[in-house]
């Protein structure tokens, strides 16, 4: 249609620019809105693959994890990722006798329920050093030390290391239950450092790993969860007891052939002693990620209304200034704007806007979440990189600049019949 | 003003032909709608640099008639010929175009964008009238050209240096909308009531500015106003209603 003239179209800018300072509050809010919105898409989105990312490769080469019958997702959950808590335990005699079936080719017990500062404490043997696998087949490896082997050495996952400033041989003192502040300490019985693991980007990192013997020994003097009035056993009695566990939380299973997988967890769910639980990690995360799938897709839709909605502030923002700014475009006219200069003019307006939002959206998703990373890892394990965007991202801020151009139309077109019909004559 | 006559002479070749700076014959216009109100004009022209007043009470068509000598509005029928050119057979672009490059427009009021700088209004007509930029190029630079053009009418730098269009007092506001059509010597100069929001002694002043600068650019002048007493200042004063002829549908307004 119309061709304005390379001059006309900068100096359309260079007033779209000035007149958008001239109200430069509304638009800064515009801009606002629009760069919170973005940071919030560019946020859920980071944690949402963070998480599916960091669950993924927290297990991998167990066949089997045992517990006491519960729900699936919450015995992966708890005796995995640490979240929540275990609602019983299984014997020690249960566990011994699943260990012993020929199908088993390794199993590593584990005891939770004690804690450090914050972290949890895992009781569990050698083994797990050994067996636990993470992201495709990784093994743990230390970067001090060695595994636990006296009974009160405590090996350290990188992060607790990390955080509380632990070194080799340094004394820990382990307090009872999982809270971060704890009333009651195990104080009589100081462990030692003998490791301190490499970081894996797993709960394992922020775990405190000592042998289950060590948890019989802390709870020796204890009765009903209180430490027993009038009755101490000091560190060294306690070596002397018998530190065979009578429970431990859940256990890791390695199979000797994969076939017998099914057989196994059939097994071990209609175990006729103790009502128990078997799951196979990998199956039971696909219906943890069907579970978070819901919850993930309403947050995107969400972030994306959030999106819509800041862009439709900028289109309420604009269309509210047309009505003064007729006579400005009077003026433009009387100058010699076409019509459709007057469009380009609203439409770069809208541009603009959309374009410093999600700028600045950018730089608060980043700032954010080179922020709140540390705190993050911190209270929920969940490891975020700062990394660069990848295409998808990038996709979907092209779309959003797009959609703000596309609603900036609608001032714009507007503004079009509204200057085609004044022409110079607006009667204010 | 040494400059004025060898200025004259090259840059206005195309009035040099044998028709005014405007012609209309037989034109007629309706405003879409069902009060459409409708002129017509049957005979009108304008010499090269006269100086018109054209009268009228509000509501008498005046707007009409601007929208319809500046093309943006077409008549239903007839011609309207300025500087020889039918500007009704123009395309929409090309009759903004047109405007751009051959008329300065001063408003009433509000003729400035009010958070732009005074230069910037000052040049705004540059941006879309590539010939009216080359004619001030030859000379000088767009940002001396308004500073001069402004001095002329009596703005001086301290006057606008540093603050917006939208600081400056009403008669200086009309002042550098003045500036703003002179700039690049367009040949028409097309001002409605540029005078009527100003007191009688700043309405004389500026008239007497706006004349000396029309007549130093030999520019043409079509003011329109409702006020008669204005009449002797200029070399012809018409009433609307003795060129144009109105109507509406339905009642009065």
């Amino acid at each position: 249609m119309d061709q304005p003239q390379t001059g006309a179209e900068m100096i359309v800018a260079r007033l779209a620019t000035q007149s958008l300072g001239n109200r430069s509050l509304s638009a800064a809010l515009t801009v606002l809105a629009i760069a919170l919105s973005v940071t919030l898409f560019l946020g859920v989105d980071k944690v949402r693959t963070g998480a599916r990312q960091s669950f993924a490769n927290t297990i991998s080469g167990t066949d089997l994890i045992v517990g006491a019958r519960t729900g699936e997702i919450q015995l992966l959950l708890y005796s995995i990722f640490r979240i929540g808590n275990a609602t019983n335990n299984i014997t020690w005699k249960s566990y011994s006798d699943i260990a012993a079936s020929p199908d088993v080719a390794w199993s590593v017990p584990l005891s939770l329920g004690d804690s450090h500062r914050g972290f949890r404490v895992l009781g569990t043997t050698p083994a797990f050093f050994e067996h636990y696998k993470y992201r495709r087949h990784k093994p743990l490896e230390f970067s001090q030390g060695a595994p636990f082997q006296g009974l009160y050495d405590v090996v350290l996952g990188s992060s607790v290391a990390e955080e509380l400033g632990y070194a080799l041989g340094d004394k820990v003192i382990i307090a009872h239950g999982t809270g971060r502040i704890s009333f009651i300490e195990h104080g009589d019985k100081p462990f030692r450092v003998s490791g301190i693991l490499k970081k894996t980007g797993t709960p394992v990192d922020r775990t405190l790993h000592v042998s289950l013997a060590a948890i019989e020994a802390i709870h020796a003097d204890w009765t009903n969860g209180m430490p027993a009035p009038g009755q101490t056993i000091s560190a060294d009695q306690a070596r002397n007891l018998d530190l065979t566990p009578k429970a431990i939380t859940a256990a890791l299973i390695g199979l000797k052939s994969k076939l017998a997988t099914f057989t196994m967890q059939r097994r071990i769910n209609e175990y006729r002693q103790e009502p128990l639980s078997a799951i196979i990690p990998g199956a039971t995360l696909q219906q943890l990620w069907g579970l978070i799938g819901t919850a993930e897709t309403a947050l995107s839709v969400v972030s994306a209304m959030v999106i819509a909605t800041a862009l439709l502030g900028m289109v309420t923002s604009i269309l509210t200034t047309l009505n003064e700014r007729r006579r400005e475009m009077a003026i433009l006219r009387s100058v010699g704007a076409t019509p459709v200069t007057i469009l380009g003019l609203l439409t770069i307006e809208a541009a603009l806007l959309t374009l410093l939002g999600i700028a600045l959206g950018l730089l608060l998703f980043y700032i954010g979440l080179a922020a709140f990373q540390p705190v993050i890892d911190r209270s929920y394990g969940l490891q975020l990189s700062v990394d660069t965007l990848d295409w998808d991202q990038w996709v979907t801020l092209g779309a959003i600049f797009v959609a703000g151009v596309l609603a900036g139309l609608i001032p714009a077109l507007r503004a079009y019949r509204l200057s085609v019909a004044d022409g110079m004559t607006v009667k204010t | 003003m040494v400059l004025e006559k060898s200025a004259n002479a090259t840059m206005h070749p195309q009035s040099q032909a044998s028709h005014g700076v405007i012609d209309i014959s037989g034109a007629r216009f309706t405003w879409p709608g069902a009060n459409g109100f409708t002129l017509a004009i049957e005979a009108f022209s304008l010499a090269k640099s006269e100086r018109l007043l054209l009268i009228g009470p509000s509501g008498s068509g005046k707007s009409t008639f601007l929208s319809l000598l500046t093309g943006i509005n077409v008549p239903d029928a007839g011609v309207i010929s300025i500087l020889g050119t039918d500007i009704t057979r123009l395309r929409s672009a090309s009759r903004d175009r047109f405007r751009a490059e051959h008329m300065g427009i001063i408003f009433q009021m509000f003729n400035l964008l009010p958070y732009g700088s005074v230069i910037d209004n000052v040049v705004l007509p540059l941006s879309f009238a590539k010939m009216r930029r080359r004619r001030v190029e030859q000379m000088s630079t767009a940002d001396t050209e308004a500073r001069r053009l402004l001095q002329c009418l009596g703005l001086g730098a301290e006057d606008y240096e540093g603050s917006s269009a939208a600081s400056l007092s009403v008669g200086q506001q009309q002042r550098v909308a003045c500036a703003r059509a002179l700039i690049g010597r367009p040949e028409l100069i097309i001002a409605d009531e540029p005078t009527s929001s100003l007191d009688r002694d700043t309405q004389l002043a500026f008239l007497d500015l706006l004349f000396a600068e029309v007549q130093h650019a030999g520019g043409t002048l079509v003011m329109v106003s409702h006020d008669p007493s204005l009449a002797p200042r200029f070399d012809r004063a018409i009433k609307l209603d003795e060129i144009a002829w109105t109507s509406r549908k339905r009642g009065q307004k």
